[in-house]
């Protein structure tokens, strides 16, 4: 009876709030959420929307924006990527909004872009990629390869002394651009190919014995190994299971996983786990006051106490703060002048520090790693000095290397060629 | 001129200030304790190695306490151990009344656990329970510690039980070989010991030694590496067909529901990977219940979960067959689409009620961990995943064989108006079957609850194997689906290695769609009503 009940009630609220808009369509300023709440992808994406209806009420409750109340307008493209360009444009086109935060595969990042570029709408994308793009109309609050996957393998290599490889992926964009940067950084290290073994699996790839039965093999020339893994979503838990089931602990070969964070922890027994690591620019383990206190808002908003954070919820929080501000500061939610005055606003991540766009359209960031702990949660045990910038273009790919991109007048351009002094000079 | 003179005298006084000050108050132990007293994993790790060399209980105490994460200190540097009951000690085990303020916990890294490791591996050599000696050996082969020779020698001595004396035999040997001062007979007497049970860490070691041993150590070894070499290569053959017959086990669980559905009655049901999904809800929901409220049952959750997973998803099955599909009979397309479209519904609706994140079902004591045969690793879960789909496949064949419904129901699928004119109520016994073949997908979700993630895409993963498995095996017959199942999975393991998992997907695929070509009606064709139609 209860589920019908808020189904009923929900179906209300939505009724009014829709005619109580009509009436005040111009005292708000339309945010749009683009993630996926059914699909494949709900699994990670309803979070980001929960994080975006909770940052919003906040702001709301500060006085909104500019004077104007905040309004999010949630659309579910159901983990369809052609569906996230057609919802995208119908955020742009009939709700006007004046952001879009949203999508997490870079297949569904990919598809919504002509659209945001044609539109010239605005972008926050959360999650960490594979780099070599970058748009005049999105804003990637998530980590570059330099921002995660590189600090991840010096810190193996410096700490746990890793001389072979196994470089683990899902076969799709993210790990196969991300793989190649690291196989070109490994052997740019003195790495030989016969220590570089690469592997792909199918998305949700459930029997994982023989893939772990080969990284044992692998391991056990005496040579210290390390699995570096883009293993994306669901295909973890079996893979971590396995690795479990099979004797595989940290302290042998360690896994670094660039994919795997408190929630996907949430769903597996991790004491088998335990020491296994993973890269991110940011643990819910964290020690600071602003941490503490989104942790609490978070559990308080989401009515229970066990809910986690995770990383790709820090770029939201960084994101949105950015966007309120470069409104505030542009005074208008004109996209063309909000994208202008995003560049260079600097706003307080939850890690203790500053981030700050960059001309890039790449925010500074820490890296930090963390290893599992027995109760899913992160011990930090490396933290990069200073902050790094995203690097969009890979120092390590032949072609993306003379790229870069910098979107301030009069430059303004994307993917300027440094060698042939050219933009729009796709290198190779 | 004057303090030419006093210098040596001061230094003299301080130097008996501090030999005074270390045999008032900081011992060995102290101090080492104090650099455990840190956030500096380095300095943590050194005073790991510092208590492992003093080795007093109270020392493996407190490296046992930090091992499991139950070690804390106080601003002051003193550390403090917390017992399970949430009692707090000191290192020498007197009870603190009251917490000190500012208590941090010790951290530990990789590297701090290795160094642990093996400080408890010397320290629990002579540990009363076997598990631990066993576990302590195997620490030690790990880190080959020269200094744990004395200790492993000792307790070699007095070791009773077999198993553990190999295990230690090989830790032995393993030091051995392992230290550069040893005498080269010694050693190659160790590497006979080592390759007697050469597996993959023996390999590790020896090529690691290899390097640096001698010529008549490096020959005994090399021999050892081409023996060891030579059986793991016969051995990874046997363990494909094993990781094969495991993966073919899982997709006969998936299908075998299916087989009834689709196989006997013909009806596309593209929600059967949904009905899969909510038998492993279902014991998602039972383990819940017995956390809770009954944590003793804990290892017998799955068989409680069996029979309500086969109720609920049967009941399921049952109102979907009477509402939907019963109208939709010698429509295929439409049953498609419908069943599709219920799929969805049924995602949607768990994504509700349960939230779109993974559920964790803990696996009960007996089905975590692996068994060792003769080098091999298999996973017990996996193990017992094949054990149980061969009991449901021989039960359900004797429903279909042994008993009146199964008779009926067989004769409904091969002449139904032949069955109705001898009084058998046809839309009764259709209802049933689906709903026996419903409850069965159920069954199937209890087992793959240990191996996959408990998501509302659950069924989703094993649709499209499960028609695959169906078709290939040939429609409407269980004998067909069972060697469908393991042919597919063993397939696909020999493949895997050599083409890698997406390649050898796509062959067994193709493979299947030419074979399907040739033999439309899969390997066993069998006559009925799917044929008729």
């Amino acid at each position: 009876m209860k589920p019908m009940k808020t189904l009923f009630a929900a179906a209300l609220a939505g009724g009014l709030a829709f005619s109580s808009f009509a009436a005040q369509a111009q005292n708000t300023i339309k945010v749009g959420v683009l993630h996926s709440l059914s699909g494949t992808m709900a699994i990670s994406e309803t979070t980001l929307k929960d994080v975006m209806l909770m940052l919003i009420e906040e702001q709301n409750k500060k006085g909104g924006v500019l004077g104007k109340k905040l309004e999010a307008v949630v659309v579910d493209p159901a983990s369809n990527w052609p569906l996230f360009a057609e919802k995208a444009r119908e955020l742009l086109t009939k709700d006007k909004v004046a952001a879009t935060f949203g999508c997490w595969t870079s297949v569904s990042r990919k598809s919504v872009l002509p659209v945001f570029e044609e539109l010239n709408g605005v972008l926050f994308y959360p999650v960490q990629y594979e780099g070599e793009e970058s748009s005049k109309n999105i804003f990637y609050t998530g980590a570059a390869p330099n921002q995660q996957a590189i600090p991840a393998v010096d810190y193996l290599m410096e700490n746990e002394k890793v001389q072979r490889w196994v470089l683990a992926g899902t076969d799709y964009v993210y790990p196969r651009t991300t793989n190649k940067i690291l196989e070109a950084y490994l052997k740019a290290k003195g790495v030989k190919s016969e220590d570089i073994m690469i592997n792909y699996t199918p998305f949700g790839h459930s029997d994982w014995q023989t893939i772990v039965s080969d990284v044992k093999k692998f391991g056990s020339t005496g040579k210290k190994t390390a699995v570096v893994s883009t293993i994306n979503g669901d295909a973890n838990v079996p893979f971590y299971k396995e690795l479990g089931n099979q004797g595989i602990k940290a302290t042998d070969i360690p896994v670094v996983a660039f994919s795997v964070g408190e929630e996907e922890l949430a769903g597996i027994d991790t004491k088998p786990l335990v020491g296994h690591l993973a890269a991110w620019n940011y643990f819910q383990s964290v020690e600071n006051a602003d941490n503490k206190a989104f942790i609490e808002k978070w559990k308080t908003y989401t009515k229970n106490p066990k809910r986690v954070t995770n990383d790709p919820m820090e770029a939201h929080v960084i994101g949105f703060n950015m966007w309120v501000k470069a409104v505030e500061k542009a005074g208008t939610t004109d996209p063309t002048a909000v994208i202008d005055a995003l560049i260079g606003v600097s706003v307080p991540n939850l890690t203790g520090g500053y981030s700050t766009m960059m001309p890039n359209h790449h925010i500074t960031k820490p890296v930090l790693i963390g290893e599992i702990k027995a109760d899913g949660q992160f011990s930090i045990v490396s933290q990069t000095a200073g902050l790094v910038v995203g690097d969009e273009w890979s120092d390590f790919l032949e072609g993306s290397r003379d790229l870069i991109s910098d979107w301030r007048a009069p430059m303004s351009c994307g993917n300027f060629n440094v060698k042939t002094g050219k933009c729009g000079g796709a290198g190779k | 001129m004057r303090s030419r003179f006093l210098t040596p005298i001061l230094a003299m006084l301080a130097l008996c200030a501090s030999a005074i000050g270390m045999s008032a108050s900081a011992s060995p132990a102290d101090e080492a304790f104090a650099k455990l007293a840190s956030d500096q994993f380095p300095q943590i790790e050194q005073g790991i190695v510092d208590l492992s060399a003093i080795g007093t209980p109270e020392a493996a105490g407190v490296l046992e306490a930090l091992s499991e994460t139950k070690l804390f200190y106080a601003p002051d540097k003193s550390l403090v151990i917390k017992k399970s009951e949430g009692q707090l000690t000191s290192p020498s085990g007197a009870a603190l009344t009251e917490a000190p303020a500012g208590l941090k916990q010790v951290r530990i890294n990789n590297r701090v656990r290795r160094a642990l490791e093996s400080a408890l591996g010397s320290l629990t050599l002579i540990s009363p329970d076997p598990a631990k000696r066993k576990a302590a050996a195997e620490a030690v082969f790990k880190a080959r510690d020269p200094l744990a020779l004395p200790l492993i020698t000792q307790a070699l001595a007095r070791e009773s039980d077999a198993g553990v004396k190999d295990t230690m035999l090989r830790a032995r040997a393993a030091i051995v070989l392992a230290s550069s001062t040893a005498p080269d007979l010694e050693r190659i007497n160790a590497v006979d010991v080592l390759a007697e049970k050469g597996d993959q860490d023996v390999l590790a070691l020896f090529s690691t030694v290899k390097a640096m041993a001698p010529a008549s150590v490096k020959q005994a070894i090399d021999t050892a590496i081409n023996a060891i070499e030579r059986r793991l290569a016969l051995l990874s053959s046997v363990q494909n067909a094993l990781y094969g017959l495991s993966l073919g086990s899982v997709l006969l669980l998936a299908a075998i529901g299916l087989a009834i559905t689709f196989g006997v009655m013909g009806i596309i049901n593209m929600a059967h990977g949904e009905m899969v999904m909510i038998g492993a809800y279902t014991t998602f929901m039972v383990q819940e219940v017995i956390r809770a409220r009954y944590p003793a049952l804990f290892d017998w959750s799955l068989l409680i979960a069996l029979p309500l997973a086969f109720v609920t998803a049967g009941a399921v099955g049952l109102v979907l067959e009477r509402s939907i599909i019963r109208f939709l009979y010698g429509r295929p397309l439409e049953t498609l689409l419908a069943t599709w479209g219920v799929s969805l519904m049924l995602q949607q609706a768990v994504r509700s009620l349960f939230g779109p994140t993974n559920r964790e079902v803990g696996a009960p004591a007996f089905m975590s961990g692996s068994v060792d045969l003769f080098g091999l690793t298999i996973t017990s879960g996996r193990l017992w995943i094949i054990v149980f789909s061969l009991v449901v496949f021989v039960v359900l064949s004797l429903v279909l064989r042994a008993t009146s419904f199964g008779l009926k129901m067989r004769a409904v699928t091969q002449n139904r108006r032949m069955a109705a004119a001898m009084g058998i109520r046809t839309p009764w016994i259709d209802s049933l079957t689906f709903a026996l073949g419903s409850g069965i997908a159920g069954i199937a979700g209890v087992a793959l609850s240990q191996i996959d993630n408990v998501s509302p895409n659950l069924g989703q993963g094993y649709i499209i194997d499960s028609f695959m498995v169906v078709v290939f095996g040939g429609v409407g017959n269980l004998w067909g689906t069972l060697v469908a199942a393991l042919t597919l999975g063993v397939a696909n393991k020999f493949l895997e290695p050599l083409a890698g998992a997406v390649l050898g997907k796509i062959v067994v695929l193709v493979f299947i769609i030419l074979f399907i070509q040739k033999r439309p009606r899969g390997l066993f064709a069998l006559k009925g009503r799917a044929v008729e139609a």
